[in-house]
């Protein structure tokens, strides 16, 4: 079991105030990602509830028994760190085998769950050898073994994907998705990278300057972000922030347009512009459109093949349905 | 490093540094050559290199006339005791900087190496008194409290270094892990450590075996070492060369030999940890 609950939690290093008092509940069993851009928090909240920091004011519960006051050490969580931070002086099966012995669990017992968790994670073939002849993704996998033999109550990762190249990271992050739908326990991840947060979580966590922007399905977020924040930040590329006249005639300071909900059409239009840098995804195209009237270019999502070419003239329609509208201050207007 | 060196610099620069490395070392082959000539031979001008007699009478006129056994048995007490000793006083310094660092720190780091600067001969008439104060003259407790307290800057520093190597993460794992801090120093913080220890442990054994300036002042006969004994073989009448030399070479024997096997740890501890 692993329900974590964070009550008014508060983190000041010296005068600074990280975190403003905080309430968040994640539910047993629940894949919960914080994300936000660097600096805002997201890591130090991931390491509040692991004890490796002590709050400054508020209480953390972690299946409902006080868990502020405890060292790292007893809360009975799990950590996978950025830099994989395996103890290179033992070998893979020493590494994975650590917590275990520090639980001081029976021997019999730590072979037969090291052998598991070498066997689920490809890692049988390396277990007698030392982390720095491992590769990258190799190290993450020992990382994630030594997490999971103690069937902690929660797992916590901090970036764990950010080390590693693009291929890679694709492939890890079915991988510990899949480990999620398996062991059914409770997840916290962080991450700056939206994709991320978007192809795994169960709920969203955005975070900025230590407030929590929103908390959402990632279905939620992409289709009402509470404020201007969450709807730059959630989707990819992307959404089109528009102010000025365009935006008082739908009643709003701001409104935003995804470019997958811009249509491009023959001619007339809400916007007419010019074609400036194309990306060609094979799958799609996105093209960024100058718009006189607009100091920023708009993002547009065509198919994989269309005929436009730099400096040609567009016409674009947004879909009425899909216009996000936002007062003076940022927020979503229903 | 994709440096390209032409053949003809690499040649030169192996020549300079063998050179370099020649130059070095031709004091220690002098000496060694000396100790085995006459007195007569030693002083002989022009010197004479390779084809003389031969005769091993300087080292056991040397072992006859003076007590080796125990300015050896001084030497290996006071450096090894003087070295555990600020060993055990600064790796816990050490351990608190690199991991618990505090706003002054680095205040205190500097400062501690300035006392490095400090002319030795500043606090001679200082601490002869309190050695006479406390009746300790000649013995090797002085000398290896005095020794301590002069490399222990140096051994701070050099373990603090090498504590600065081990990322933080590593440790905030083993903590993740459930290892309290005891099991977190035994099973995680020291074995990484070791290299560096023991790097440290060697560099300073080398450093209080040399140590002249003190050893000599503070000792008579009880306590002489090995810096002592050489010295005391440079009488003023002179002419004791090859005796001199014979006595220089028992001296840096057992130093000389356990640097050479121990090289490696030994040039990790010289660049202070920068080399992986």
């Amino acid at each position: 079991m692993g329900r974590i609950t964070l009550d008014k939690v508060q983190k000041k290093f010296g005068e600074v105030e990280v975190i403003p008092p905080l309430d968040l509940t994640i539910e047993d069993g629940e894949f919960v990602v914080f994300v936000g851009p660097s600096g805002c928090g997201k890591s130090t909240l991931l390491r509040l509830i692991a004890g490796l920091e002590d709050v400054s004011g508020g209480e953390i519960r972690i299946d409902g028994k006080p868990a502020t006051d405890l060292p790292p050490a007893k809360r009975g969580l799990a950590m996978v760190f950025q830099s994989y931070a395996l103890y290179p002086h033992m070998s893979v099966r020493k590494n994975i085998a650590f917590p275990m012995k520090m639980a001081g669990m029976d021997q019999a017992e730590q072979d037969r769950r090291i052998a598991k968790a070498a066997e689920a994670l490809n890692l049988t073939d390396y277990l007698d050898r030392r982390p720095g002849q491992l590769s990258g993704g190799q190290r993450q996998r020992v990382a994630i073994g030594r997490a999971i033999v103690r069937e902690p109550a929660a797992f916590l990762f901090d970036e764990p994907l950010s080390n590693l190249d693009a291929a890679l990271r694709v492939g890890m992050r079915m991988e510990i998705s899949e480990l999620h739908s398996t062991l059914k326990t409770t997840m916290v991840y962080v991450t700056h990278d939206q994709v991320e947060a978007m192809t795994m979580a169960d709920k969203i966590v955005v975070l900025r300057a230590g407030n929590i922007e929103q908390v959402g399905s990632p279905l939620e977020l992409y289709k009402a972000p509470r404020n201007t924040f969450v709807a730059g930040f959630i989707g990819s590329p992307k959404m089109n922030l528009l102010t000025g006249a365009i935006a008082d005639k739908h009643n709003a300071t701001t409104i935003g347009i995804r470019p997958e909900h811009l249509d491009v059409v023959e001619s007339g239009g809400t916007f007419t512009g010019r074609v400036g840098v194309a990306e060609h995804l094979g799958s799609d195209t996105f093209f960024h459109v100058h718009i006189p009237e607009m100091s920023e270019p708009m993002t547009v999502r065509a198919g994989g093949e269309v005929g436009l070419r730099h400096g040609d003239t567009i016409h674009l329609e947004p879909r009425a349905e899909h216009i996000h509208r936002f007062d003076a201050q940022g927020l979503r207007i229903a | 490093m994709a440096r390209a060196i032409s053949n003809r610099k690499k040649i030169m620069w192996t020549a300079l540094s063998w050179g370099i490395g020649l130059l070095i070392f031709f004091p220690i082959l002098w000496t060694f050559l000396t100790s085995f000539k006459s007195e007569a031979t030693a002083i002989s001008d022009p010197p004479v290199w390779f084809f003389f007699d031969w005769t091993t009478q300087n080292y056991s006129d040397v072992l006859e006339r003076s007590n080796y056994p125990l300015a050896l048995m001084n030497s290996i007490i006071i450096a090894v005791g003087s070295t555990l000793l600020g060993i055990i006083i600064a790796v816990p310094a050490a351990w608190a900087m690199a991991f618990v660092p505090g706003k002054k720190t680095k205040d205190v780091l500097l400062w501690m190496l300035s006392t490095k600067m400090l002319p030795a001969v500043g606090v001679l008439y200082p601490l002869v008194l309190i050695a006479k104060y406390f009746g300790v003259m000649d013995s090797r407790i002085l000398l290896i409290v005095v020794l301590m307290l002069i490399n222990l800057p140096i051994i701070v520093w050099m373990l603090y270094t090498y504590f600065r190597e081990i990322p933080g993460e590593i440790l905030e794992a083993a903590r993740m892990d459930g290892a309290g801090l005891k099991n977190e120093i035994i099973y995680v913080l020291t074995p990484m450590a070791v290299p560096g220890i023991a790097s440290t442990i060697l560099l300073n054994i080398i450093l209080a075996w040399n140590e002249a300036f003190w050893t000599i002042i503070l000792t008579t006969v009880n306590a002489a070492p090995l810096t002592k004994f050489i010295s005391s073989f440079s009488a003023p009448e002179g002419l004791f060369y090859a005796k001199l030399s014979a006595a220089s070479i028992m001296a840096i024997a057992p130093i000389l030999i356990m640097g050479w096997f121990s090289q490696k740890q030994l040039v990790r501890g010289l660049t202070f940890g920068a080399v992986k």
